[in-house]
């Protein structure tokens, strides 16, 4: 495989195909943002640090602003456009998990795939995911609520809502 | 936003990496190996690594191996961090890879370029020094196995357009006991202040860190395993002699690093012999 240049690349994002033309110097952020118009991915330190960025990649967070869009080629990316009605909107909302709301739609995705992977996951493994992901606005507390309210015993009210790409 | 234009090439054997990297080169370009780019990303957006073309090693199945295989425990150099913390073969590995960066870079984050990457901590390398780790590097003669202490003297020593393959770590090495220690000037997740992984092999102690200096140090075994003088005084012989060693950064000064290496150490001494 080789890319130079502008190429048209197709890219599954949310579930859909999407043409668009890259160079291979463009970041997944920047692509999704730009092309694709998906802005809920936030530009923040372009450095790996904050996590505003963050999308999943075949079910995992990644930090898109440290990866190439053509790397993102046959894998399934998932922006927070793409969770539809997911338990963990639903509980940021009801705990109060943001207030300017930069962080947040990194916050979601990690969240999400937190409870797709560990539905069980103890204190030791949120706080080890939440790490990732920086809020300048500090509403750590809130946010940790959130995410344990849809966990194990918590989450069957929201069993079968989300969609998950 | 990277602020020029490279390349981008995803060889599917080590052959047709080394070939694309010398083409490359006869062709006056400045090609890089590319694994997780977290490294390359980051340095180009800024215009401190600037090049022609980056060629992923990602797609070459050698590089991605990851398996107990003839008692040893493979490890390809393009396989995340996160990958390796979860096969878990090697439980001082997992950990110490488990305290690089933070758990999403860690998905993102080769062992191969937390290898030979420029940042100078290169925790991943800690288990691999003091364990019975073997390396293979694609060469101009072609795969060259070798200890991985004779090409890693705390960066690793690649010719121009050699790379990393794969690692490989004795099975007898994988479950002994063990130390790990992160310490940082603040938050958990940050470059360390210094880390230290150590083993117990028999009655012989192993140990190596990062942070202290310039790159990962081996602490010098004799001195570690000395029977014949108390921890106490070990510790301090042991301090003096890294004295060059030592370095004052943004995380913390030579002094301040001296006082957190002998707590370190007097835990280290403790833990192995109450057996933990
Ligand atoms: C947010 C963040 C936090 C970090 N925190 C830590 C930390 O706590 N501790 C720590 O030790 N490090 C830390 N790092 C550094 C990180 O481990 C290095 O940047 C590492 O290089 C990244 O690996 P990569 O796979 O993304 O490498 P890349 O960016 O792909 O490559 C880095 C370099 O290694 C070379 N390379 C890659 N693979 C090979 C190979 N197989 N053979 C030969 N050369 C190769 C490339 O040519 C390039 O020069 C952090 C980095 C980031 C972005
Ligand atoms: S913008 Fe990607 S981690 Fe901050
Ligand atoms: S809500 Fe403002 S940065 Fe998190």
């Amino acid at each position: 495989m080789h890319y130079a240049g502008d190429s048209i690349i197709e890219l599954h994002v949310n579930g859909e195909s999407k043409s668009v033309a890259v160079k291979p110097s463009h970041t997944l952020l920047d692509v999704l943002r730009k092309q694709l118009s998906l802005t809920g991915a936030k530009p923040g330190c372009a450095n790996g640090d904050c996590g505003a960025c963050t999308v999943l990649i075949d079910a995992m967070p990644v930090k898109s602003c440290l990866m190439l869009a053509v790397e993102a080629i046959g894998r399934q990316i998932t922006t927070v456009e793409g969770l539809k009605d997911a338990p963990i909107q639903d509980a940021f909302i009801r705990n109060w998990g943001f207030q300017c709301g930069y962080c947040t739609s990194g916050f979601l995705m990690v969240c999400h795939a937190l409870a797709m992977h560990h539905p069980n996951a103890e204190q030791s493994v949120i706080e080890e995911w939440l790490q990732s992901n920086l809020c300048r606005c500090t509403g750590y507390a809130e946010i940790k609520d959130a995410i344990q309210s849809i966990l194990s015993g918590n989450l069957h009210r929201h069993r079968q809502r989300g969609a998950f790409f | 936003m990277i602020p020029f234009d490279f390349a981008y090439y995803r060889p599917e054997t080590v052959d047709e990496a080394w070939g694309c990297y010398f083409n490359l080169v006869s062709a006056n370009k400045k090609p890089l190996y590319y694994a997780g780019g977290t490294e390359i990303i980051s340095m180009a957006r800024v215009n401190s690594s600037v090049f022609d073309a980056v060629i992923d090693l990602k797609g070459i199945p050698a590089c991605h191996q990851l398996t107990l295989q003839d008692g040893a425990f493979i490890i390809g150099s393009g396989q995340t961090l996160t990958r390796i913390a979860e096969f878990g073969a090697y439980p001082l590995l997992s950990q110490t890879v488990k305290r690089i960066a933070d758990h999403t870079i860690q998905g993102q984050i080769t062992i191969g370029g937390n290898l030979a990457g420029t940042v100078k901590y290169r925790e991943a390398a800690l288990p691999l020094m003091i364990s019975n780790c073997r390396v293979k590097i694609m060469t101009r003669d072609g795969l060259l196995e070798m200890p991985f202490l004779q090409i890693f003297d705390g960066r690793l020593r690649l010719k121009e357009g050699e790379f990393l393959v794969s690692l490989t770590i004795d099975e007898n090495d994988l479950q002994l006991p063990y130390n790990h220690v992160k310490k940082t000037k603040m938050a958990k997740i940050d470059y360390p202040l210094i880390t230290l992984a150590a083993m117990k092999k028999g009655p012989e102690i192993k140990a190596a860190m990062t942070g202290y200096g310039d790159k990962p140090l081996l602490l010098p075994a004799d001195m570690l395993n000395n029977d014949s003088l108390p921890p106490a005084e070990r510790i301090t012989n042991m301090i003096k002699l890294l004295r060059d060693d030592c370095k004052s950064d943004l995380s913390g000064s030579k002094e301040y690093k001296e006082f957190v290496l002998q707590g370190i150490l007097e835990q280290l001494f403790k833990n192995f012999a109450e057996g933990s």
